[in-house]
């Protein structure tokens, strides 16, 4: 085995590949609101569909956005099989579980929030990723510029309360998920000071409510408010 | 039978030197092929397995705990002395040799102890070696501290946990032999009986605890390091498993025990709160550096302590008895152990022990809490501070010194020690007595060792605090590793010993029927029951004061309860499983053979000399008196079964040190 | 007090076990090992197998005891361990889970006794600093910042008990592997091997079946020494190092 699968398959390893991606995925979070905030404006869709139309089209984005995939494949696979071998490794399931125990409670839900997740990512890929891509949906023109029209489709699946509640619901998943995520990311990558640690906290923190509030904020504004 | 201590001729300094640049080796081809067993994974033990594996022994090493690491040793909190002179204060080899010669009040061989005490320097370096984490001072070098008896800074330490830190670094560098292959390790092992072949040891009967398995393991030697017998007084600071069978199998192989009276009770533990106790749990010696020791001076002050209508706290100074510091001016609070634990004792028989049992005194810090909080407020530069500043600075400069020991006592009693005095009472500690060993540290037996507590050799009649773990390191590190040469140079030709010997097969019969013995009695009373009865006797007829009446009455009441244990002893469970009850029965029963004969030890030496305080030997204002002309000797005894042990004698010549009444006044 | 224990009983490591009921009368003043003692006197009088638990200095150092009291690790008080604990802290009438420190590391040997050899190995892979008796230099020879051997000390102050094991829902040893590579690593001395004593203590652990850190931080809440999660964060940077840079 060479040192890099070694250092890779090891315990420690393993987590070093979701400490990496799961940073990636926090970074790009941010980029991704950016892009739904377009949704807010109120220009009829123009600056949201010429920024989809921008996403898919650039090829530097499109490489990356193929990173982003890959990542998010990786991050699944190899947390349910982390998920899975620290299952196996508990000594049974006999266990009393009546106990306080003293953990974060996102810190043991890890498994089952980022489930969650994977299931919310691979509906809202298909419905507009994959609308986007290959769905056979309305056009718009900007000055001159034909675009795909993913606003429409957006409005209209964000009129649907059913679909909104799943939304935020998703978010409340992530945020939790970030919660844990975020420092987790840091200590797996063994960046920890005495002085430095406790900023990256609160700021761990701070991320995890005021991203999650702002992707949901979005959805409920246009069911309510638009 | 006069016994030979084998002391190397040459002046004191240059025995060992000479005598180490002398001693026959044996060549690295040879080692390869010599097997040694180690019985015991403490200080001794761990530190005698890890070097003679590096010397290239086939060394085999057993534990009955589950880990090396978890030996007793691991509980010593206070330090280790050695003669570093790092605080120029006047510290010497010869100084230490020469406290530790007193404070063994005149009864330990002159030649091991200066060996002990030029070994006392390598072990602080090697120790540090291993990443030991000591502590330092500020330039980054290492701390020391003050102990009891003695008038140098030469203790060092970490923290509260200085045995745990130790015992590591040896079960480390065990670790690392075992990984290399040299040393094989045997863990949930128990010896039950040492074999010999043509009176010489030759391997061991262990017990697989985990199978219940009677295993036979043979060498060319066999090395022991198990530690004392203080629980022979079911309550002491040992750990519960801490036993006297390795070596009591070995004296009923013939080996001889030395002054096995010699008893270290140990002054500043917390006290027995009621039937049920298990264990005693020392409070660090360290402690009386600061705290002053007291108890009230009027019995109508300690009722009403008693009935909870009045604190020890509102007690005027005045009616305060400090019997230490009124009974030994020069030295206070810091006599040696044996004097501070009498005191305590006296205090108590004359009526004034300060809890319900009547058995506790006070350990009482508010003087130093004021005196810390002075000085912090006049180094901090507050200049009328008011009470509650002083003792809010004080207490803080008390936590930063002994904080996890008041936490531990706070733990155990639930009394918070800042707020109102600490309760203690002296408990049994440590055992100076054990196997009788020659200055090679072998027994009578040839080729039978044995290293630390389990032998008599270095304390005398009381041992100094932050000896033992000096001690133990010593003999394991420094001394066995070439002492060892002078026995198997003359094995090299010896092929590898076999277990198919007739020797072991009896042996391990004779092991197999006593396990069947003591399963098949089937009685009513558990083994608990009995080490209770058995630590009471103990206490109370060869304790801190002993006399030849109740010595003599406690000898027969252990034959009444050792014939007891062997008709009505209940052992459930079988002999082929994990069996902890069987297990205790076991050492129960040795401790009920060695009980008699400290008992028999006590009542011969017609003295008091250090933990061993004889009744008809005192001065009139109640101090220890010596009896130099008749006892300045080692009693070594043989077990005789169902009769008297025999006693042998070496006599102990002291060409260095004059010979005087210990004062501390 | 009057008490109901569940005890978790295993006749042997290929039994099953399950949880026995018990009433036990005991003292507030008791140590919760005293407690058991009681138990087990009852047990062996009324001719019942006593229970099997493992404890030996019960003065919180040995690292013996190893208990899960109502789901915690050496029960519910911080920086205790189970020998240190004592009654007070249950009320009249309680009811007790008492199981033993599960992991499949850790296998069971009888009631709640387990099989931590382990961690032995896990030393063995590296855990020690490599200096033959006598090969040392003065003590003093090389200086260690004050602050430094103090932080070297609180790693070293583990006990090897497997608590944080036994918290870890993933019954993850990193606690326990951090901690004594974090003590060598703060020693000048330990500095010399440090990268291969990281890569095959890890390696060690891999191989005894120990799960994977998730960052939960039960071990540093359960440790009976508190010992710090920064000792992990300290294996996981030393580990990505010493992968990367060493030859």
């Amino acid at each position: 085995m060479s040192w890099f699968t070694q250092l890779l398959t090891s315990s420690l390893g393993k987590k070093l590949v979701m400490s990496l991606t799961g940073l990636f995925l926090i970074l790009f979070l941010p980029v991704h609101l950016i892009g739904n905030l377009q949704l807010m404006a109120d220009d009829g869709g123009e600056s949201f569909n010429l920024y989809a139309k921008f996403m898919t089209g650039n090829p530097l984005i499109k490489t990356v956005s193929y990173l982003l995939y890959g990542f998010i494949l990786l991050h699944a696979i190899q947390g349910m099989l982390i998920w899975k071998a620290n299952r196996g490794a508990g000594g049974g399931s006999s266990r009393y579980q009546g106990g306080k125990s003293p953990t974060a409670w996102s810190s043991r839900q890890m498994a089952g929030l980022g489930m969650v997740i994977l299931v919310f990512i691979l509906l809202h890929m298909w419905q507009f990723w994959f609308q986007m891509k290959w769905g056979d949906i309305g056009t718009a023109t900007y000055g001159g510029v034909e675009t795909k029209d993913l606003y429409t489709i957006v409005q209209h699946t964000f009129k649907q309360w059913w679909f909104v509640l799943f939304y935020v619901i998703s978010m409340i998943v992530i945020g939790f998920h970030l919660q844990h995520g975020f420092q987790s990311a840091f200590q797996t990558l063994g960046l920890n000071h005495k002085k430095y640690t406790p900023a990256i906290k609160t700021l761990g923190l701070i991320y995890s409510i005021i991203i999650p509030l702002a992707f949901a904020i979005i959805p409920c504004y246009i069911l309510l408010i638009k | 039978m006069i016994l030979d201590g084998k002391t190397p001729d040459g002046p004191l300094a240059e025995k060992w030197t000479a005598y180490r640049s002398t001693m026959p080796l044996v060549a690295p081809n040879n080692k390869r092929r010599i097997e040694i067993i180690v019985v015991g994974t403490g200080l001794a033990g761990a530190s005698a397995a890890a070097t003679l594996g590096e010397l290239g022994y086939k060394v085999k090493c057993f534990t009955f705990h589950d880990s090396p690491r978890r030996a007793h040793s691991i509980a010593a909190q206070g330090g280790i002395n050695a003669a570093k002179n790092y605080q120029n204060d006047g510290d010497s080899i010869y100084r230490l040799f020469y406290d530790t010669i007193k404070g063994g009040d005149y009864r330990s061989r002159e030649s091991n102890v200066h060996r002990l005490a030029e070994a006392s320097t390598h072990i602080i370096d090697q120790c540090v070696a291993q990443g030991v984490p000591f502590a330092r001072e500020y330039g980054g070098l290492l701390a020391n501290r003050s102990f009891g008896g003695v008038q140098v800074s030469r203790t060092f330490y970490a923290r509260g946990q200085t045995g745990q830190q130790l015992l590591l670094g040896a079960y480390q560098a065990l670790a690392r032999q075992i990984s290399l292959g040299a040393v094989t390790m045997y863990n949930r092992h128990e010896m039950l009986d040492v074999v010999t072949i043509d009176g010489k040891a030759r391997g061991i009967i262990a017990r697989n605890l985990r199978t219940g398995k009677l295993e036979r393991h043979a060498a060319h030697c066999v090395v022991l390091a198990t530690g004392g017998y203080g629980n022979v007084y079911y309550l002491s600071t040992n750990a519960m498993g801490s036993n006297v069978s390795a070596a009591w199998r070995a004296v009923r192989r013939g080996a001889l025990m030395a002054n096995p009276c010699y008893t270290q009770i140990h002054p500043t533990c917390i006290p027995v709160s009621g039937a049920y106790q298990s264990k005693l749990t020392l409070m660090s010696e360290s402690l009386r550096n600061d705290g002053r020791v007291w108890v009230p001076k009027k019995k109508e002050d300690l009722q009403k302590i008693l009935d909870g209508s009045l604190s020890p706290v509102s007690i005027p100074e005045d009616d305060r008895d400090y019997y230490l510091e009124r009974r030994y001016p020069a030295f206070g609070n810091l006599v040696p152990r044996d004097v501070a634990s009498r005191a305590a004792k006296q205090a108590c028989d004359e009526g004034f022990g300060v809890n319900k049992s009547g058995l506790a005194v006070y350990l009482d810090f508010a003087s130093a809490i004021q005196r810390y909080g002075k000085s912090e407020a006049h180094s901090q530069g507050l200049h009328n501070p008011s009470e509650q500043d002083i003792i809010k600075l004080g207490e803080e400069v008390v936590r930063a010194k002994y904080g996890n020991l008041f936490e531990m006592y706070e733990k155990i009693t639930g009394e918070d020690p800042y707020k109102s005095p600490m309760k203690i009472y002296p408990a049994v500690h440590y055992t100076m007595g054990g196997l009788w060993v020659d200055y090679n540290l072998e027994t009578n037996i040839p080729g039978l060792f044995a290293l630390g507590e389990c032998n008599f050799s270095d304390h005398g009649a009381n041992r100094l605090g932050a000896s033992a773990l000096m001690q133990g390191l010593a003999d394991g590190y420094f001394v066995i590793p070439y002492t060892i040469g002078n026995f198997l140079s003359k094995e090299i030709r010896t092929p590898a010993i076999s277990t198919d010997d007739p020797a072991f097969a009896a042996a391990e019969e004779d092991t197999r029927n006593r396990i069947q013995r003591l399963m098949s009695v089937n009685g009513k009373q558990t083994v608990e029951q009995f080490h209770r009865r058995l630590g009471l006797i103990m206490w109370d007829y060869c304790g801190m004061s002993r006399n030849a009446q109740g010595l003599q009455e406690g000898r027969k009441k252990i034959q009444e309860l050792r014939a007891e244990f062997w008709s009505d002893v209940r052992v459930p469970g079988s002999a082929d499983e994990f069996n902890p009850e069987l297990e205790k029965a076991a050492r129960v029963a040795d401790f009920l053979e060695l009980g008699e004969m400290m008992m028999e030890d006590a009542l011969n030496r017609e003295e008091s000399c250090g933990g061993h305080f004889r009744e008809e030997h005192q001065t009139e204002d109640g101090e220890a008196k010596r009896n130099d002309a008749d006892f300045t000797y080692v009693a070594a005894w043989e077990w005789k079964d169902g009769a008297d042990s025999e006693l042998h004698k070496e006599p102990l010549e002291f060409e260095n040190v004059e010979l005087k009444t210990r004062s501390y006044k | 007090m009057k008490l109901n224990l569940k005890v978790w009983r295993q006749a042997n490591g290929q039994g099953k076990g399950k949880f026995e009921s018990y009433n036990v009368d005991a003292d507030e003043h008791m140590s919760f090992l005293e407690m058991l003692d009681v138990l087990n006197q009852q047990l062996i009088e009324a001719g019942d197998d006593p229970v099997a638990f493992e404890h030996d200095c019960r003065e919180g150092i040995c690292g013996a005891c190893s208990m899960v009291i109502n789901g915690r690790p050496h029960g519910p008080n911080a920086g205790t361990t189970t020998c240190q604990l004592h009654m007070r802290f249950f009320k009249d009438g309680d009811t007790i889970h008492i199981e033993p420190f599960r992991a499949d590391a850790f296998p069971v040997i009888k009631d709640l006794v387990v099989d931590r050899s382990a961690f032995d190995r896990i030393i063995e892979s590296g855990g020690y600093i490599s200096v033959n008796t006598g090969q040392a230099q003065d003590a003093n020879a090389i200086p260690v910042e004050k602050e430094q051997a103090s932080e070297a000390f609180d790693a070293a102050t583990c006990i090897g008990c497997g608590a944080c094991v036994a918290a870890c829902p993933n019954a993850s040893a990193m606690l326990f592997v951090s901690a004594k590579v974090s003590h060598l690593a703060l020693m000048p001395q330990g500095q010399v091997e440090h990268d291969k004593r990281v890569q095959s203590m890890v390696n060690q652990m891999d191989l005894e079946g120990f799960g994977n850190c998730s960052n939960t931080y039960a071990c540093e809440a359960e440790c009976p020494k508190e010992i710090s999660a920064d000792n992990i964060a300290r294996l996981n940077r030393s580990y990505l190092i010493s992968s990367l840079t060493s030859d």
